[in-house]
């Protein structure tokens, strides 16, 4: 795959609260679908739906016990799409630190 | 203040959310007033911004234009006030001038007071999903994609320093 289409497929992937919440679940440590299933109102399939786009997006990978199967991060797949926030995060706190100095100075010119 | 949140709410969105320790009507100035827009609104070291121009009103336009004093090489973006509600919520459109997104983008910007302390929410939405992608990559500026390896490295040799 392209880097530019892997990208696109991890910004799909990350484009959806049940799978952000599911790879904030596996952050704490591995788990199986019925566990990952649990916290959510939806059906074993519909969670298994989700952990495949994950799977695609080479953000999750399984466990090697077959029979619990489980999931877990693989934080090599986040690496691409946290660098390309965390180049704009830094652009942005610049201005923000610049504007933290200025709301300073603001603050006390306006006291008597 | 807080640390700056970056995330991609949906496909065709960036949005980000600070706290900043003032009353939202100083930090609804700063974002209205071309004088104090000029002093922090700049990107990337060695960027000023010669140009503000604001007339805030709905239909009116608003024109910031940048100037790196290394190389004298500029960037202009602008655009219309959809909707203002003093001193909390603007939606205008944006638009750089050297066109290297498609269409117009809308960006929101929300601020929010509590116990003195000001959260400013923007989220700007693109015309697609590819063009989103493609502003993200670049760190907002295109054009000023080696200043950010320049801001980088300068980050990198700077200890991280947390506003009070």
């Amino acid at each position: 795959m392209q880097a530019t289409d892997r990208l696109d497929t991890i910004f799909a992937a990350l484009a959806d609260p049940t799978r952000r919440a599911i790879l904030t679940r596996l952050a704490t440590g591995q788990a199986s679908v019925s566990e990952l299933a649990a916290p959510f109102a939806m059906s074993q399939p519909a969670i298994s739906k989700h952990l495949k786009v994950l799977e695609r997006a080479g953000l999750i990978s399984r466990g090697h016990d077959a029979q619990r199967r489980p999931r877990r991060l693989e934080p090599k797949g986040l690496g691409d799409a946290t660098k390309w926030l965390e180049r704009y995060r830094r652009l942005w706190e610049g201005n923000y630190r610049r504007l933290d100095a200025l709301l300073e100075e603001l603050k006390t010119k306006e006291k008597p | 203040m807080s640390n700056l949140k970056v995330t991609t709410p949906s496909d065709r969105e960036i949005a980000t959310s600070r706290t900043f320790d003032a009353p939202r009507q100083l930090v609804w100035h700063a974002h209205t007033k071309p004088e104090l827009v000029k002093r922090w609104l700049l990107g990337p070291p060695g960027w000023s911004m010669p140009v503000c121009r604001i007339d805030l009103r709905v239909g009116g336009s608003y024109r910031y234009e940048w100037r790196r004093d290394t190389d004298g090489s500029t960037m202009a973006m602008g655009g219309v006030y959809r909707e203002i509600v003093a001193p909390e919520r603007i939606v205008s459109t944006e638009r750089f001038d050297d066109p290297w997104y498609e269409g117009e983008a809308v960006g929101t910007l929300v601020l929010t007071e509590r116990a003195g302390k000001t959260t400013v929410s923007t989220t700007v939405l693109y015309a697609s999903k590819a063009t989103r992608d493609a502003v993200l990559k670049s760190g907002m500026t295109g054009g000023v994609e080696q200043s950010y390896d320049r801001l980088a490295e300068l980050l990198a040799s700077t200890p991280a320093r947390e506003p009070a």
